[in-house]
């Protein structure tokens, strides 16, 4: 089992992304996924960083691939789509529709927010040529270790949402915009003001989900750290993380060691790591996604 | 004239609606295999055939629901569900699933196929590629469309279009939503449930009262004040200041509907075949004062007339409406 | 119409004990006449529905499985799984099925306890068997259905029936 990087699914300005690329170069982790994954509007702002990201993790000998936009609706959008294919990377597929543009037999990898929920669409993706699937975070073990052993029987690797707020929605409405009250068509980049995302708690004060433009958020950290046994026993190829602010580097680590089975319990490293985060494992343990399971100690 | 295509939660909403002037009526097994699997609705077998030869019988079609994702390890009993759908008449059946659709269109060729909402086939690439892919003949799309994005669609595709007009509504990508899930631990795409009424807690404190869902507080109003039903993107939340303002409120969504009537002339021009009206949770009479009234929209919208005003006023009520996604405000 | 009307009925002049029983009665014919009413509820039969009627003094505790209707004081509330609550008006028109039940539910007209799930499976299991009050009614023999229907009647000018609306 080894660590593959998301998109980032914030707003970060150029430097920021610079800078969270050249430092996962030197993280333990296997390979990185590049692109604008939530906002079209984003993309202008950081593009010119994704050339130089790419050549940082492929010259620390990391697999590279880019991502597609979870919704694409717009003409500009399906165009960027389009584009994604013709650069010669694999291309990580967030939207279903993007397969459209698939040039016959070119491989290609499948992210969390496509269903893919059974061996069926599985083996269809495969079929197309799909590589590498990330799971959907809401699946329970169950779903996760048969559709890892059909991953095997298809040759498509397929990973699990590792660490990271999860997505949970993506809509045509931009909340960031609407909380101050403006549309998504003159949102003024409020979502840049909140490089990990927006909380929202419910009206008694409980933290609950996370807005990030057009994209909602748990609020809660999932994590599979403690099920990185069961998983690895189930034939999962690879453990998704996804960027946050802070010391990344020490995250992947703390991940790292925990797939090569080192003590001590990882929960608490990652409790020190993240102090004021909650973290949650519900998905996996088949609870409710924000809870965190008994496993987890 | 658009087709109307209307929600049957029952053998007796579905008589209802036929009775009402629907077109078609849309309706699901009673299991998982449906994205309104609800207690006390939906069909069993031997509903699902008697109403497809009733409304048959009345010149009416029978679009059956199978559009949640089937269970890995399970999926046998979405492959039944299709199977049956297809053995009692269906006119087609609407899924949202890739590997279901490759089922069906391997195992029932000669089956009409729809594209469930449940899909996000949100721009003419994507529905292009599940119609020529699975021969998928009509797309229903998701409301996060604007009506001129809508026209753009039917421009670039020979896929049918059914768009919805009323009811309840998803202010995100249906089918993408794992909010429900999240709070707890049941979501529309595995389990055909949203805010599950299993997860639902009404109480009392402090003199207001509170709806819960999986202990999330959803909405809070003072004694004696209606409680919206906690459907987590319609709460009230609140997201604490930081750099910005506090702010509290329908952070999602207002407690709207969807009310698309006064554009039915639009959605006709933008090329749309059909009209979906939401609500197979609803009652029988619901869905027949909606379908009457639908039908008298479509016809006058088939013959130039104005639009018909007010007649659902009613059944808004205490709601305010709105047009959603079709007016790019929204956004 | 109907619904409208039903809400807004003044309270019925009968002796309160005797609307208690004849609400048992009424149900448990429903219940009866209606078997599909329990196969739609499936595993929600075997909840304990608390009927609270507002304008009637005792608490109707309903157990579908068992086909068992049981009448309590109010002093006394039983052990329930589900409680639904609201005036007689808002209970006979969630039954005679003229009103969106969501309508009733969510205007405060009727308030939920305990499993919703189990009350939303009632609701729409009455909703699907098409109850027509009138001949529930009719298939009564107590003087106080008579009085009741009379009284809807003369209230109403309209005819409870699902053919007459």
């Amino acid at each position: 089992m080894d660590l593959t990087v998301g998109p980032i699914a914030f707003f970060w300005d150029a430097a920021r992304v610079r800078a969270f690329y050249a430092g996962l170069a030197r993280a333990p982790v296997a390979r990185g996924v590049i692109g604008e994954w939530v906002c079209s509007k984003r993309l202008p702002f950081w593009q010119g960083e994704i050339p130089g990201a790419v050549e940082a993790l492929a010259q620390a000998g990391k697999e590279v691939a880019l991502s597609t936009l979870t919704l694409i609706t717009l003409r500009r959008e399906r165009r960027q789509t389009e584009d994604l294919f013709g650069t010669g990377l694999p291309v990580e597929i967030a939207d279903m529709g993007a397969l459209k543009y698939l040039p016959e037999g070119a491989p290609f990898w499948v992210g969390p927010t496509v269903n893919v929920y059974n061996e069926g669409t599985l083996e269809w993706l495969a079929r197309r040529g799909a590589r590498r699937v990330c799971l959907p975070p809401e699946l329970p073990m169950a779903s996760v270790a048969r559709l890892a052993r059909a991953g095997q029987d298809a040759g498509v690797a397929v990973e699990v949402w590792g660490h990271g707020r999860a997505p949970l929605a993506i809509s045509g409405r931009c909340y960031h915009a609407r909380l101050h009250d403006r549309a998504k068509d003159s949102c003024q980049f409020v979502c840049g003001d909140d490089p990990d995302g927006r909380n929202v708690d419910t009206l008694d004060g409980q933290p609950f989900l996370t807005v990030n433009g057009v994209q909602t958020l748990g609020r809660a950290v999932t994590t599979a750290l403690p099920h990185v046994a069961a998983l690895r026993d189930a034939g999962v190829s690879a453990l998704r993380l996804s960027p946050q602010v802070g010391d990344f580097g020490a995250l992947a680590a703390v991940y790292a060691r925990a797939l090569a089975g080192a003590e001590p319990a990882p929960m608490d490293v990652l409790r020190g790591l993240m102090p004021e985060a909650s973290f949650a494992d519900g998905f996996l343990a088949g609870m409710a996604g924000a809870q965190l399971s008994p496993e987890a100690g | 004239m658009m087709e109307l295509v209307c929600p049957a939660g029952t053998p007796a909403a579905l008589r209802a609606a036929v009775e009402a002037g629907a077109h078609a009526v849309y309706c699901g097994f009673a299991d998982e295999t449906n994205a309104r699997n609800f207690p006390g609705l939906n069909f069993s077998r031997d509903e699902m055939a008697a109403g497809i030869a009733h409304a048959h019988a009345r010149g009416a079609k029978v679009l059956v629901a199978i559009n949640t994702f089937p269970r890995a390890g399970e999926a046998g009993l979405w492959h039944r569900a299709v199977a049956d759908a297809a053995a009692a008449g269906a006119d087609a059946v609407i899924l949202a699933d890739v590997g279901l659709l490759a089922h069906a269109a391997g195992a029932h060729p000669g089956l009409r196929l729809h594209l469930s909402v449940q899909a996000a086939a949100a721009n003419a690439d994507a529905i292009n590629f599940y119609a020529e892919t699975f021969g998928v003949r009509r797309v229903v799309l998701p409301r996060v469309l604007t009506v001129a994005e809508i026209a753009a669609i039917n421009r670039e595709t020979d896929c049918e279009t059914e768009v919805f007009v009323f009811g309840g509504l998803c202010v995100m990508a249906e089918g993408r939503c794992s909010l429900s899930s999240y709070a707890t631990g049941l979501s529309p795409n595995m389990n055909g449930v949203c805010s599950p009424a299993s997860h639902v807690d009404y109480a009392e404190r402090d003199g207001a009262q509170e709806a819960r869902l999986g202990g999330f507080l959803i909405h809070r109003t003072p004694r004696g004040m209606s409680v919206p039903y906690p459907t987590l993107c319609k709460g009230c939340f609140t997201a604490p200041g930081g750099a910005q303002k506090a702010q509290t409120g329908h952070i999602f969504e207002d407690p709207v509907s969807l009310d698309a009537t006064d554009l039915i002339p639009a959605l006709e021009k933008a090329g749309v075949r059909a009209l979906k009206i939401e609500g197979r949770q609803r009652s029988r009479a619901y869905v027949a004062q909606v379908v009457q009234a639908f039908r008298a929209a479509v016809e006058a919208a088939g013959s130039g007339a104005p639009m018909p005003h007010g007649i659902l006023a009613r059944l808004t009520e205490g709601q305010a409406a709105t047009t959603g996604a079709y007016a790019k405000t929204w956004r | 119409m109907t619904r409208a009307f039903l809400l807004h009925l003044p309270p019925p002049p009968f002796a309160p004990a005797l609307l208690g029983k004849g609400l048992s009665a009424l149900l448990q014919g429903i219940a009866r006449r209606h078997p599909s009413i329990l196969v739609r509820l499936g595993a929600y039969g075997g909840a304990d529905f608390l009927l609270d009627v507002t304008d009637v003094p005792v608490l109707l505790l309903m157990s579908p499985a068992a086909g068992r209707m049981r009448v309590f004081r109010r002093s006394a509330v039983p052990a329930h799984g589900a409680g639904i609550r609201g005036s007689l008006a808002a209970f006979l028109s969630m039954l005679h099925g003229v009103e969106d039940g969501d309508a009733l539910f969510f205007s405060g007209a009727l308030t939920i306890s305990g499993d919703t799930a189990a009350v939303l499976a009632l609701r729409n299991a009455l909703d699907d068997a098409e109850i027509d009050l009138t001949e529930e009614l009719a298939a009564h023999g107590g003087a106080w259905v008579h009085g009741l229907s009379d009284w809807l009647a003369r209230q109403s000018g309209l005819v409870l029936s699902r053919r007459g609306t």
